[in-house]
């Protein structure tokens, strides 16, 4: 019983991560209808950038750790941001009213340019960074000796998705660029026709995602205390593979969809084989969609002949 | 980057100079600070801003030189008109193409008998044709998006590699029970998708191509893991060994033995695989399975009303589209006599994926070109080593950009009305179709 609490709080804690990568695919997919192949490596820059912003302040002499976390938190969000809205700008803008395929395998060449990018200026090799936040709270101690643990660092993570789930929820369902972006999700001529900017929109929700996109990579540096260059790959299949189970365009589904994925991986590296996690959570996405052809919070999509 | 239309020089060079000034936000730490973990697993850095300036200059030189380009060249988007005899010229180079491109590739051996390069090099890009052909069939014909194609290659090259290490089978046994595994494992995949559409049915080939390719890694007792498997066993002339031996092909036919004949051999076998897709391709496109398939890329509910079983297209679609992978698989496991997981990797398959898109979707000779381009280019750019993967993601962005389509892109129907025919009002009333 105490082996699966602990296994539950590691697993809401990756699905958490997950999750905010999710938000990124289902949102852009919910807007544009392509899947941006780039947003695994959007993660991995963010990683990245964070990694480098943390060694400068460090080498600063800054030592009050609020302040660095703050500071890089915006520095990363704000650069990768600035990578989501140039990506956007060069490789999907000319090619949305092209046909389907299109933006999309233009999406997987800019995800390999992407990985290589990294790979090039910053080396092949694994970085590790010291743990920053140490400490935690043991919440439960068992007969035999097993011990609970709540680490402070997985409080930081769950809290921020939160708190960032809170802000997203309130911009999409409460502001005006909210209010565009489900305008431009329904019908985009027809959203332009009533004075919405539908590019600065859709440049907008890549500029979100990514920023999303950036604190992910953040709490993965934190958590797993490393980065390299091919980490985006398979989060952002991960994750992908988390938007598709939620239903993808569901922003509520996302995170769901996070959550469902990095529970069964961690259940099934606890009790099975760490070797077969993989395997595990895309079968799983491949038994809901054979269900569920939408996903567990998707529209059925209505088909007019 | 962005795309107001400039006229003069002050807004020729503002655009440039915002354009640079978003490349120094970008590129400031991941190109001007460089990391590296330390022999005592600190990470130092050291900054190179010599090269975080070239680079925003080069954006600053590039973009100018773009926008001047897009003035001189106008508007993208206006027809443009092609002189009358360019273009009975260009249908006449389009006729008589694919026939010359056979020929000569029938040739390559005879040319570059002394260059082993170049004849590697060409029974490489017949692999990719051939899988481009084969995928070709899902994607292209059917509309069905395939990211997991890699699956079936791999699943045909183990199936070679484990049955002939394991039983000694030969070949041309092998052969056949590849393509046949592979078709049933495109199946396999081909029942859970067939009520998924779309982007649904593009995550779950993706995953399942993942799935083939972490059960080789982990499944060590059959697979041998990331090792591979080594020493597969070199293709036979019907049951006659291309070596050295008394019994060897060259001491049958009496001429002197040289390792070029089993090359040689090697690229007539793939070249004659390939041709087979290609013919099978073009033969099914004439019947109704294949009339069915490109039915079903047009729109699936009217493919319905009309009475076309949609499961058993799908599933023939995804059957034969693998069943060519299973046979490039079992020719490269047979070519290279190792193989290993590394080599079916998502890479691939989006890679063979943009072979097929860049073709023009459904075309033939599209995706024969597309294959030459991709891997001819790839190749090119072996010197520049970790540069390789950065050019050819940026020339799959560039080429989408540059044509949509692909670089044939026209779809001409495989079948079409000789004549129109008038239909009466009465018969198209309300409630009579």
């Amino acid at each position: 019983m105490d082996y699966f609490a602990q296994q539950l709080i590691n697993g809401l804690v990756l699905g958490s991560i997950y999750g905010l990568i999710a938000i990124g695919y289902t949102m852009v997919y919910g807007i544009v209808g392509m899947i941006n192949f780039a947003h695994g490596d959007i993660f991995m820059i963010g990683g990245f950038i964070a990694l480098i912003t943390f060694l400068i302040l460090i080498s600063l002499g800054l030592t009050a750790i609020p302040v660095i976390l703050l500071v890089v938190l915006l520095v990363s969000m704000a650069i990768t941001a600035l990578y989501g809205w140039t990506i956007e700008r060069i490789a999907y803008r000319p090619l949305r009213h092209s046909f389907r395929l299109a933006p999309m395998l233009s999406a997987i060449g800019m995800s390999f340019v992407l990985t290589n990018y990294s790979q090039v200026a910053q080396g092949a090799r694994v970085k590790p960074i010291p743990p920053f936040i140490t400490g935690g709270y043991t919440l439960h101690e068992s007969a035999d000796g097993f011990v609970i643990q709540l680490s402070n660092i997985q409080i930081m993570v769950v809290l921020t998705t939160i708190a960032l789930l809170a802000i997203f929820t309130w911009l999409v369902s409460r502001t005006r660029l909210g209010r565009d972006m489900r305008a431009c999700e329904q019908d985009q001529t027809m959203a332009a026709l009533l004075g919405v900017d539908v590019d600065r929109t859709i440049s907008m929700t890549f500029v979100i995602g990514a920023a999303l996109a950036a604190v992910a990579g953040l709490m993965y540096l934190l958590y797993y205390g490393l980065v390299d260059f091919y980490m985006g790959f398979v989060a952002g299949i991960k994750a992908f593979t988390a938007a598709v189970l939620g239903g993808i365009g569901s922003l509520p589904g996302a995170m769901l969809g996070g959550l469902a994925i990095g529970l069964i991986e961690t259940f099934w590296s606890a009790y099975f084989s760490v070797e077969y996690k993989d395997v595990a959570a895309f079968s799983i996405l491949i038994i809901v969609l054979i269900f569920m052809p939408t996903g567990l919070l998707g529209r059925p999509e209505v088909e007019k002949v | 980057m962005t795309a107001k239309p400039a006229t003069g020089i002050p807004s020729l060079l503002k655009t440039a100079f915002i354009n640079a000034l978003i490349a120094l936000v970008l590129f400031s730490l991941m190109v001007g600070i460089r990391t590296e973990a330390g022999s005592d697993g600190q990470l130092t850095y050291w900054t190179r801003f010599g090269d975080l300036a070239s680079l925003v200059a080069a954006v600053f030189g590039g973009s100018i030189v773009i926008e001047l380009l897009r003035q001189w060249i106008g508007p993208t988007g206006a027809e443009k008109l092609v002189p009358q005899a360019v273009k009975s010229g260009m249908s006449f180079v389009g006729r008589y193409l694919a026939p010359a491109l056979l020929i000569f590739t029938l040739l390559v051996p005879v040319i570059f008998y002394d260059q082993r390069y170049i004849l590697d090099l060409a029974i490489l890009v017949l692999t990719y044709v051939m899988l481009g052909w084969g995928l070709n069939v899902v994607v292209g014909l059917a509309g069905l998006l395939d990211l997991g194609y890699v699956a079936f290659y791999a699943v045909g090259a183990y199936s070679y590699a484990l049955l002939a290490t394991n039983f000694g089978w030969s070949f041309w046994i092998c052969l056949p029970l590849a393509g046949i595994l592979a078709a049933f494992w495109g199946m396999l995949l081909g029942f859970p998708v067939l009520r998924l559409r779309g982007d649904y049915l593009a995550i779950v080939t993706l995953a399942f191509g993942e799935i083939i390719r972490l059960v080789i890694i982990n499944w060590q007792d059959l697979t041998g893991g990331p090792n591979g498997v080594t020493g597969i066993p070199r293709p036979s002339f019907f049951g006659i060994p291309l070596d050295n031996s008394d019994d060897g092909l060259a001491a049958k036919l009496g001429i002197e033995y040289s390792p070029t004949h089993r090359i040689i051999f090697l690229f007539y076998l793939i070249l004659a695989l390939a041709l087979l897709t290609n013919w099978v391709t073009i033969r099914l496109r004439r019947l109704p399975i294949g009339r069915a398939w490109e039915a079903l890329r047009e729109d699936e509910v009217a493919c319905r009303a009309l009475g076309i079983n949609t499961t058993t297209t799908k599933l023939t679609a995804f059957a034969t589209g693998a069943m060519f992978g299973g046979f490039a698989g079992a020719f490269f496991a047979t070519r290279q006599g190792f193989i290993s997981p590394e080599s079916f990797t998502f890479q691939e398959s989006a890679l063979v994926l943009a072979i097929v898109v860049l073709g023009g979707m459904g075309s033939q000779l599209g995706v024969a070109l597309a294959a030459l381009a991709m891997i001819g280019g790839f190749e090119l750019f072996r010197g520049l080593e970790t540069y390789r993967m950065l050019v050819f993601g940026m020339a799959m962005v560039l080429i989408m950009i540059w044509r949509p389509r692909g670089l044939i892109g026209h779809r001409a129907p495989t079948v079409y009305l000789t004549k129109a025919q008038a239909i009466s009002s009465d018969l198209v009333k309300e409630g009579h179709g």
